[in-house]
């Protein structure tokens, strides 16, 4: 009994310890031993004089990504005997941003970590990246080597963040429900008049419900990218200023593209994202005929064997193509940066994973696209029947500057569905959305002059 | 050394480990949260710098916003608790009543009625979801059955709060039935014989010998009640669609805003202002009803 | 107050009474509608995890070929084993040492007169007045701080001793003769044994209710272990199972089964230890 009392005075201790180390940590020299936590066997935690670096590196959890960044690591490291990698990929994604936020203060945390990259300007602005070495990745070669989608993380003049692969959106649409319909299974709409035309004749109803879904605007999937970036320009509208400080998504020419989308609900009632669980679901499930979603969701789709769809390039508007890109992108962090061996393993790492040949060893296990242009020109990938659609659109994909992704996601969301709940007049609406995204951006660029 | 003296010694001794406890986890993050609460707080950056009262000006500038999740959140938060509460008690209180009035099967009642209760909130949460699934959830189809059309529930715009509220009200439904049912049964039979000797009819007895009897009971468990409306997170967060509190933040409560923003947005020091905020209206209705509610009696 | 609970406890039958027969039907039918109102969702949770996954955008409540597949699947391809054993340790450990030091505070503003007493008091009572979703900002920041995060101490750390439990306790403790601690002073045995030896053991089944209110608490927390845990190995069941039935996102059939496994075995439990629980229930009540 003494003894347990003992004991558990002990721990009280360790409470008065840790509790008063409440302000943040200064960033150990050594990687913590987080490496007891990693799935993957343990490094060494101090490496002994000379020999093995260690530097720890941070995605978020997706079987996929895992899996080719697995593969990457074992041939990195077979290059490169003197350092050692160790992969945490634990964190959903759900948390990814927070938790990489709660290890900066301790001090722990990732030598190179993967963000998205509407994440790298509020990842610069806290200080977390160092700009990449121009040395090491002069912009002339980035610009030069890397799809132009790159570019929209240029940051303060500088690169901080690099890609393998990136993923853009297309037309997903289900055949048999097009021959059902009496519609060429192999021909999708190529223009966003056709596309409304099929949507119509593809709805089903039976007794005041519906049946079957020609398109449900999934709004909280990918349509509000599809809306900010493709339909707008598709309608006459540049979304952003060059400069990024100004959003025109708003204007009235915009919301003609706003309104072309709510129509769908409002007025054609080809379907909602209310019904069977969510248009991914619904599509999946073979209850909606046509999807607008990104080269992600081919895995997903893989698995639904009765599932007979096609893959195709976003319909156009008077011969306007665009399309929305977005990638998960790596960077060093300043705890990386901050023992010279660590970086100079870091960068060797980083120039590996975003090489052309990490790019077309990404495609084949995730179904993403190749960042590098050489690898995205394989004609082999340009044929293929479902990432063709893909690799196509890479030379006119645009990829977002976003501040606040979850907010500016959600103010399009709640717009959207003021006009369809709450039978709000859809300019306003949309005008209002635009005012609070602006809002946002001005306080971003008011505290980075 | 006195006998009493080392008596006290051993009453230090023995207290050390739980009043540093509660020092160190309760009372020093109290100060701590009032702290971040003043300051810019972004957890990746290096400096969180000192910004006075201007969190929670940003809080109450928000609360003004008709259309601001942060003001939906409190509006909410009100309408869970002004909802909830009475018919939960009510609900709770029936029940009791059946229970305490019957003879047999009274222990598989208790029991049944109770499981909810025990059952993980999050698991409750997601069963409750699919079956508020409109067109071929349960519910609908249950409504389908008695020709009523397919309702939105969590997906429409007016059902979602009382849906949500009516998944807290059946959960926590078998506590309340436990407590009003121990009242219940503390209250002397002598009483009620008297009432009937004096002629008082069934409803008369309920209001002027049940009801006021229970009121400690009444009072307890609204303020209980209540208090768990005010903090209510995690069937919100399973029960909506991303965890949003939506649609259009019909849903969202007050804690929801502060792991959103705090978690989320990284604001630290936003939603640290908020937890302030929602600190002192709990205190607030707390005492307002216990001042309110609570009404003594001679015997 | 004692005999109260010991009348829950035998489950007193309320006083005979004439009543109406009619009106006891009544009792028995509202009472049932009300069970089934209560039941019906689990019972739909149980089915609905026997089905496979083409079943579930279809309208029925039973499966057409029950199958225990799912289970299969969510316990060996998901980490819902390593999310029981998390959320198990955390339990345990944490009713182990409220059950020790919640009753040692207890006991000692119970039995004993010292300067400052009121004072410890009324600062445990204070801690009541702060909801904990105002101490998880900084509780956050110590555990990143002190490297706690996805630690089962990171988790566990907040609740280790409870103010509830301290007063719940101390009232215990008041039934304790006060004669029998000084027999076993005058016998020469030192207070820590007096405690663990003489009164603990008296007061056993309020330390079974505040264990028992511990443990079910503990199992069910989730904005806390949300917060301090990053790594999926790392969650306890509810958070694994909230970020399971997020990314199965449609995949109902194992959500379900998931919701089911992390349902019945407490349940299990629950339904051996009813009188126990409920008792203890009433007894808090009774706190008022």
């Amino acid at each position: 009994m003494k003894f347990r009392k003992i004991g558990l005075m002990a721990l009280a201790s360790l409470f008065v310890a840790s509790a008063c180390g409440g302000a943040p940590a200064a960033p150990t020299a050594a990687p913590a031993a987080k490496a007891t936590d990693a799935p993957k066997p343990a490094a060494t935690a101090a490496p002994a004089a000379g020999d093995v670096v260690t530097i720890e590196y941070w995605q978020y959890n997706f079987q996929a990504r895992i899996d080719a960044m697995n593969e990457l690591i074992k041939q990195f490291e077979a290059q490169n005997p003197g350092i050692k990698v160790v992969h945490n990929s634990e964190i959903p994604y759900d948390n990814f941003l927070d938790k990489i936020a709660a290890s900066a203060p301790a001090g722990v945390g990732p030598d190179v970590a993967t963000m998205f990259n509407g994440w790298v300007p509020s990842w610069v602005n806290a200080g977390y990246l160092v700009p990449l070495p121009e040395k090491d990745f002069p912009p002339a070669d980035i610009e030069k080597n890397f799809t132009s989608m790159v570019q929209g993380t240029k940051f303060q003049g500088k690169y901080w963040a690099l890609p393998t692969a990136v993923r853009s959106l297309a037309l997903f649409w289900n055949k048999d429900m097009f021959k059902a319909a009496g519609l060429d299974p192999e021909k999708p709409p190529a223009t966003l008049d056709e596309f409304v035309d099929y949507a119509k004749k593809l709805t089903k109803t039976e007794g005041g419900k519906i049946t079957q879904e020609g398109f449900a605007v999934e709004m909280n999937g990918q349509a509000h990218q599809w809306f900010r970036e493709i339909l707008t320009r598709q309608f006459g509208q540049i979304p952003f200023s060059a400069d990024n400080k100004t959003l025109n998504y708003g204007s009235a020419t915009a919301c003609n593209a706003w309104k072309w989308l709510t129509k769908f609900e409002t007025d054609y009632k080809t379907g909602s994202n209310d019904l069977f669980d969510g248009a991914t679901t619904a599509f999946t499930n073979g209850k909606l005929a046509l999807h607008i979603d990104g080269s992600f969701r081919l895995g997903a789709l893989a698995k639904a064997k009765d599932l007979n769809f096609g893959v195709a390039t976003l319909p156009t508007k008077d011969g306007i193509n665009a399309n929305f890109g977005s990638f998960w992108t790596h960077g060093i962090t300043k705890k990386g940066a901050a023992d010279p061996r660590r970086l100079e393993a870091a960068v060797k790492f980083l120039k590996f994973i975003t090489s052309p040949a990490a790019g077309t060893l990404w495609v084949k296990t995730t179904g993403e696209l190749p960042a590098q242009l050489t690898a995205a020109a394989d004609p082999t990938l340009q044929s293929d029947p479902k990432l063709g659609a893909f690799a196509k659109a890479m030379g006119y994909s645009y990829a977002t500057f976003f501040v606040d992704e979850t907010k500016q996601r959600k103010n399009l969301i709640d717009a959207f569905d003021a006009v369809r709940l709450q039978n709000a007049e859809p300019c306003a609406a949309l005008a209002d959305a635009v005012k609070k995204d602006q809002a946002l951006y001005d306080e971003f660029w008011a505290k980075n002059k | 050394m006195s006998l009493n003296t080392r008596r006290v010694i051993w009453a230090y001794a023995f207290l050390l480990i739980p009043l540093a406890f509660f020092l160190f986890i309760r009372f020093a993050p109290t100060l701590f949260s009032f702290d971040v609460s003043l300051r810019a707080f972004n957890p990746l950056a290096e400096v969180k710098p000192y910004v006075g009262l201007e969190n929670f000006a940003k809080v109450f500038k928000d609360i003004g916003d008709p259309t601001h999740p942060t003001r939906k959140a409190f509006e909410n938060t009100f309408k869970y608790v002004l909802i909830g509460t009475p018919i939960q008690l009510v609900l709770a209180l029936g029940i009791a009543l059946l229970l305490n009035s019957i003879t047999r099967f009274r222990t598989i009642f208790r029991v049944i009625y109770f499981i909810p209760f025990v059952t993980s909130a999050v698991a409750v949460a997601w069963v409750w979801r699919a079956l508020y699934m409109p067109d071929f959830g349960f519910l609908n189809l249950v409504l389908g059955l008695f020709g009523l059309p397919s309702q939105r529930f969590l997906l429409d715009i007016n059902q979602s709060l009382p849906s949500v509220t009516a998944v807290v009200v059946w959960q926590g439904l078998g506590f309340a039935i436990i407590i009003f049912l121990a009242g219940l049964q503390a209250i002397p039979e002598t009483f009620y014989e008297a009432a009937r000797v004096d002629g008082a009819s069934r409803w008369d007895i309920f209001r002027h010998i049940t009801v006021p009897l229970l009121n400690p009971t009444i009072v307890y468990l609204a303020v209980l009640q209540t208090i768990a409306f005010l903090r209510m997170f995690t069937e919100v967060i399973n029960l909506t669609r991303q965890g949003d509190g939506g649609p259009l933040n019909s849903t969202t409560t007050v804690v929801l805003r502060v792991y959103r923003e705090g978690f989320g947005s990284q604001n630290m020091g936003y939603a640290a202002a908020l937890t302030v905020v929602l600190f002192f209206v709990i205190m607030l209705i707390t005492l307002v009803q216990m001042k309110f509610l609570q009404r003594r009696f001679e015997y | 107050m004692a005999t109260i609970a010991t009348d829950l406890a035998h489950n007193a039958p309320a006083p005979a009474r004439p009543r109406p027969k009619m009106a006891n039907v009544m009792a028995y039918i509202l009472l049932s509608i009300g069970a089934i109102g209560m039941l019906v969702p689990f019972f739909w949770m149980i089915a609905t995890s026997m089905k496979t996954a083409s079943e579930i955008l279809k309208p029925q409540f039973f499966p057409a070929n029950p199958t225990l597949e799912n289970y299969q699947t969510v316990l060996t391809r998901t980490l819902f084993p390593t999310w029981y054993v998390n959320s198990l340790l955390a339990a345990a450990a944490s009713t182990i040492s409220v059950a020790f030091f919640d009753s040692l505070a207890g006991y000692v503003f119970a039995k004993f007169n010292f300067p400052l007493k009121r004072v410890f008091f009324l600062l445990i009572l204070a801690s009541l007045m702060v909801p904990t979703e105002m101490l998880v900002i900084p509780w956050f920041i110590m555990a990143t701080g002190a490297k706690l995060q996805d630690t089962l101490l990171g988790i566990v750390f907040p609740g280790l001793i409870t103010a509830t439990g301290v007063f719940m306790m101390r009232q215990s403790f008041y039934g304790v003769p006060d004669e029998l601690l000084d027999a076993a002073r005058i016998d020469g045995m030192n207070e820590f044994g007096i405690f663990t030896r003489i009164a603990w053991p008296l007061v056993k089944p309020a330390v079974a209710a505040i264990s028992i209110f511990n443990f079910l608490g503990n199992w069910n927390a989730f904005l806390w272990p949300l917060i301090v845990t990053s790594k999926r190995i790392t969650m306890t069941l509810p958070v694994g199972l909230s970020f399971f039935s997020g990314e199965a996102g449609s995949d109902w059939h194992l959500i379900m089964t998931g919701a089911t496994l992390s349902t019945v075995p407490l349940l299990i439990v629950f339904l051996f230890m009813q009188k126990q629980i409920i008792q203890g229930v009433a007894l808090t009540g009774m706190k008022s």
